[in-house]
């Protein structure tokens, strides 16, 4: 079981508390993960990346054990340890700045 | 006894005040998306407990919420999980998808390169007069979307950009559709301003559009004055009842047409400055209208610290200041496009919320104000119902 950590507005939108736990298909990667989690609420659809081009969008990151993914190609394998729900995948609101 | 709803955007989340027809004592309910700019909500004519919201944030992109118990309970259209169960099968969760139609086009920059067009967000939603499922949305970048299913889905009526869409170009604010109006008498005209781009009309339910800013001069603002597109159009105004009498408030000059926009004519008469976003009709009175003078397009604050609403009973020309209750020195805030509205009760209410995040209301068509909210976040937007 995959575990996704959501940013604030994005919990309230999804109606969430806490981590999402997410059964997601064989190869795990950013793009399944998001197909799985916008399957699951469609209201997070738009949120993290565009609609069109399903692109990230430019203030969200991609977190994981530690390193940054969010500019990891979205076909790219997630690290094992999320793989195995030993690490969670945070999905992340960039900083402002100020 | 009626009941007022005041429907307040701001900056950080969205307020709902609301009072009986005294308009004295005043709840406020809120904030509602709290962390969110909530740049717009407006009711259905038809159903006023049918709200529609525009939601945004520069880090989640688009959302559009919908109440349909006046603003209890809110969800974006499409994603609920009764919707499972409904009609239209699985939720598809694009109420917040606004795609360009057809070839996405470009527009002019400031770097005088064309750039494609490139959704931002929803400033304006207007519900239809005649469908309570039916309304029109108006985006950053400038084009009028619209839906016919309560907002699970949208789609841009592209004849808008065919008007010289490749000659606007974004100002410092964006180059953002603020206002839609919807003429009652003809379900075909609807008219739109934008950003520095004009005022334009459709005569055929949105299919071809022409620019409608014959008059306007843009003296420091264009090249060319008189130019068809590019004038900075900051608010236009009609009343229901003469629907082909529009009111601008435009960057700099407050203008009237009565030949539904062919030709504009300046009434900024005795203002102590034309600059200004807001303008607004009297509910009953079709030739009493209000602005607020903002210094200067390099000051936006009113003149002399002082926060006044002008009013004029001619249509335009003739205006007074009006002050009471509304602070006489030290006050820098700033009126915006869309938060200035009014009621229908016998005494018109004049309603506006600024910057600084006052609500202020007059009960009495301006003679006098009171804010009923004081400290909210920099309001984007007010809405006023009439609730009997």
């Amino acid at each position: 079981m995959i575990r996704v950590v959501l940013p604030f507005h994005l919990r309230n939108l999804a109606r969430v508390e806490g981590e999402v736990q997410l059964e997601v298909p064989a190869p795990v990667t950013v793009a399944a993960l998001l197909d799985t989690l916008e399957a699951r609420f469609p209201v997070l659809r738009g949120t993290i990346r565009d609609h069109g081009t399903l692109k990230r969008r430019p203030f969200i990151r991609f977190f994981a054990c530690k390193e940054d993914l969010s500019l990891d190609p979205a076909d790219t394998p997630l690290p094992e340890a999320v793989v195995n729900g030993t690490e969670p995948f945070l999905v992340v609101g960039a900083m402002a700045g100020g | 006894m009626s009941t007022i709803r005041v429907l307040v955007g701001t900056k950080k989340g969205a307020f709902i005040l609301t009072a009986d027809g005294t308009r004295k004592n005043w709840t406020v309910n809120g904030p509602l998306f709290g962390g969110w700019e909530m740049y717009h909500l407006k009711a259905s004519p038809l159903d006023p407990n049918r709200i529609y919201a525009s939601q945004t944030s520069g880090w989640f992109g688009q959302i559009i919420q919908r109440s349909d118990d006046g603003g209890k309970t809110w969800n974006p259209p499409g994603t609920k999980p009764e919707d499972l169960m409904g009609p239209d099968g699985m939720p598809k969760g694009v109420s917040n998808q606004f795609l360009y139609e057809g070839e996405t086009g470009t527009h002019l920059f400031y770097d005088g390169t064309q750039k494609p067009w490139a959704f931002k967000r929803i400033w304006h939603i207007e519900p239809s007069h005649t469908d309570p499922d039916t309304a029109y949305a108006g985006a950053e970048d400038a084009a009028i979307f619209k839906t016919t299913d309560g907002g699970k889905t949208w789609k841009e009526l592209p004849g808008l950009r065919a008007a010289k869409g490749h000659l606007w170009q974004p100002g410092a604010g964006g180059m953002g559709l603020h206002t839609i109006l919807l003429d009652p008498t003809n379900p075909n005209r609807i008219y739109i301003a934008i950003s520095a781009a004009g005022a334009f009309r459709t005569d055929d339910g949105g299919k071809t559009w022409k620019p409608i800013n014959r008059g306007l001069k843009s003296q420091y603002e264009l090249p060319d004055p008189d130019a068809e597109v590019g004038h900075c159009v900051h608010r236009i105004a009609h009343h229901p009842s003469r629907p082909d009498v529009l009111f601008m408030q435009k960057h700099w000059n407050v203008l009237r047409t009565d030949n539904a926009g062919d030709q504009w004519t300046q009434v900024s008469g005795n203002l102590p400055s034309d600059f200004g976003f807001p303008i607004d009709v009297h509910a009953h009175e079709p030739e009493t209208i209000y602005v607020v003078p903002i210094t200067s397009d390099s000051l936006h604050y009113p003149p002399d610290g002082k926060l006044r609403v002008y009013r004029s009973k001619t249509g335009g020309n003739e205006w007074e200041p009006l002050t009471k209750g509304l602070p006489q020195k030290d006050c820098y805030v700033n009126v915006l496009r869309d938060a200035m509205a009014t009621d229908s009760l016998d005494e018109c209410g004049i309603y506006f919320g600024t910057t600084g995040g006052q609500v202020y209301c007059s009960p009495d068509g301006g003679d006098t104000w009171t804010a009923i909210a004081d400290h909210l976040p920099g309001v984007l937007s007010v809405e006023v119902q009439t609730l009997k």
